[in-house]
């Protein structure tokens, strides 16, 4: 049974009169990643402030491993808390060097379990040739290593990362992405980031959270959040995908009503619509199959080249339009129209 | 007009020993200065209110009133606080430090505000209290940023120091002053003054930009 290591419990938290989190809550086990997802503004850096002590909770508490760290009025202190946390700008101490920013949470130990420990995490991040020089002199990726460094040197509870990537350039992202991962695995660290890139919210988080004004909108594995999304703004916010308009038949099935030809699908039961209900379907680009002998026929609008797949837009019968991963030996022109067949392991299915 | 030039020789051994005056209240109203101003600074921008507020009165009252006013004022107020008569030179020292800490303030305020807020939160994360942000991250880097603007108001206090002559005290212009009035070689006497203060504030200066070139490298 793994222990729970955060809980946030209905967390509000306000700036003056406007209430910028709503009802937070969501736990996170030991030695799991979490990622809060949303865009800019939804809220998600204030959830991780108010984790960490920066920011007081107006309602609810937070609980770190059994102990109540925050509630409205009773706060404990950053420094109390044992919390690490990497910053969107690494916030490195830039008249020390990389050794001694590192050392610096380490004040509490004697010089040579310093010296010991630095060296070991020096070697963990790849660092130890630049041990000496001073953050400006580092590369961007360099620094963020550092700064991951200095926080997992005094062996904190939990880390948090603030939108730790969003400085680097794309290739160094998807690499250091990975990298973090396996520090944090194999050290066995629990960690909640935040970031406004499902692509690396998804490669690195064991959960992900997707936030919007203030709320958590749904809470769960990146698996579920793409195909089982909980509101029609998750569906929409993670991503590709569109709404086909349905209705639910007698029997609870869904019926494309303007393209028949799409045939009766079982409701996945997490739509929980009514017999008659008119619904909105959502169709991803891989539930879209092309199929050069089904006798199904859409046409192909717009179609976007991925390298290994393309992506088409395609227009069914009714006008309607769905979009569909193809592998990239299939080229298709604009205009051609070609055989599809719709592959859904479940229905998911809101009310319109 | 004849000017006489053979005074000044004679005379180096009285403007050497005013000099070494000027010199020693001007590192010692620096310096003290330096250390009062950087306590009111962070006063001034302290989240307790009355306490900012006292800094700021503090800096208000020294940074509108001539220093001129500010050296007699407290030629005469000192010997009541302290209960017996204070020569010139004590008075000048008190005066200086206490009348620079409102400007060093100021310099040292910029300073701290120049550091971003995420240096505090990143010491807080670390375990680092109010003090030890301050004492290990804040104010060295503040310390460095404004290392320029606290020598170039170390020159400017340099030649303030001429004003404590006011006073009768013999700095490196009050010693000119009473020579030049004995001999009756005033603008000799003056001019050599004014060449000598030119010279060391001149270079100085000169070095303070250097300075500043090195440190907008590192940042």
């Amino acid at each position: 049974m793994p222990n729970t290591l955060l809980t946030l419990d209905q967390i509000n938290v306000n700036f003056g009169p406007k209430r910028v989190l709503e009802g937070l809550s969501f736990s996170l086990q030991a030695g799991e990643i979490g990622c809060l997802l949303g865009a800019s503004g939804c809220g998600k850096t204030t959830a991780l402030r108010a984790i960490a002590g920066f920011e007081p909770v107006a309602a609810g508490r937070v609980i770190l491993d059994g102990q109540q760290v925050a509630s409205s009025g009773q706060e404990w202190t950053p420094q109390q808390r044992g919390i690490g946390m990497v910053f969107q700008d690494y916030a490195l101490f830039p008249h020390l060097n990389v050794t001694d920013n590192i050392r610096f949470g380490l004040s509490r130990l004697d010089k040579v379990e310093q010296k010991r420990r630095v060296e070991e995490l020096l070697e963990v991040v790849q660092l130890t040739e630049v041990a000496n020089a001073y953050p400006h002199a580092l590369s961007g990726g360099q620094q963020q290593r550092v700064a991951l460094a200095r926080a997992l040197a005094p062996a904190p509870r939990l880390l948090l990362l603030d939108e730790p990537f969003s400085n680097l350039d794309v290739e160094l992202r998807e690499r250091l992405n990975q990298e973090v991962r396996d520090i944090l695995k194999s050290r066995d660290i629990t960690a909640l980031l935040v970031t406004h890139d499902q692509h690396e919210a998804f490669s690195l988080a064991d959960k992900v959270g997707v936030m919007h004004a203030g709320r958590l909108l749904q809470w769960d594995t990146p698996y579920k959040l793409y195909h089982e999304p909980a509101e029609r703004f998750v569906a929409d916010f993670i991503g590709e995908g569109v709404f086909l308009p349905a209705v639910v038949t007698a029997a609870g099935d869904i019926e494309f009503n303007a393209d028949p030809q799409l045939g009766h699908r079982p409701c996945w039961p997490v739509c929980q619509a009514r017999p008659g209900q008119a619904v909105q379907v959502l169709l991803r680009p891989d539930d879209i199959l092309h199929d050069d002998t089904s006798p199904m026929q859409a046409r192909v609008v717009k179609k976007a080249f991925r390298g290994a797949q393309f992506l088409y837009t395609l227009s069914l019968p009714s006008g309607q339009t769905v979009l569909s991963l193809v592998p990239s030996h299939h080229d298709h022109a604009i205009g051609e129209a070609i055989g599809i067949r719709l592959e859904i392991d479940h229905v998911i299915a809101f009310g319109v | 007009m004849q000017l006489d030039w053979s005074s000044i020789p004679r005379a180096s051994n009285a403007l050497w020993e005013g000099f070494q005056f000027s010199i020693s209240l001007t590192a010692f109203a620096a310096l003290a200065g330096i250390i009062l101003g950087t306590l009111l600074a962070m006063a001034r921008l302290s989240s307790i209110k009355p306490l900012s507020m006292i800094a700021s009165g503090y800096v208000n009252i020294f940074r509108s009133t001539p220093l001129v006013i500010v050296i007699y004022w407290f030629y005469v107020v000192l010997p009541f606080i302290i209960g017996r008569p204070i020569g010139a030179e004590h008075s000048a020292y008190v005066t200086f430090a206490i009348f620079e800490a409102a400007y060093f303030c100021e310099i040292m305020r910029a300073g701290i505000q120049s550091i971003p807020k995420g240096q505090v939160y990143a010491g807080s994360a670390l375990g680092f209290t109010y003090g030890q942000n301050m004492r290990y991250i804040i104010l060295p880097q503040a310390f460095r940023n404004v290392v320029p603007l606290l020598l170039t108001q170390t020159i400017i206090l340099f030649q303030d120091t001429s004003l404590v002559y006011v006073l009768g005290a013999t700095d490196l212009f009050g010693a000119a002053d009473k020579i030049a009035h004995r001999d009756n070689t005033l603008l000799e006497m003056y001019v050599t003054v004014a060449v000598i203060y030119f010279v060391i504030s001149f270079f100085l200066s000169r070095l303070v930009k250097h300075l500043h070139s090195k440190i907008a490298i590192i940042r």
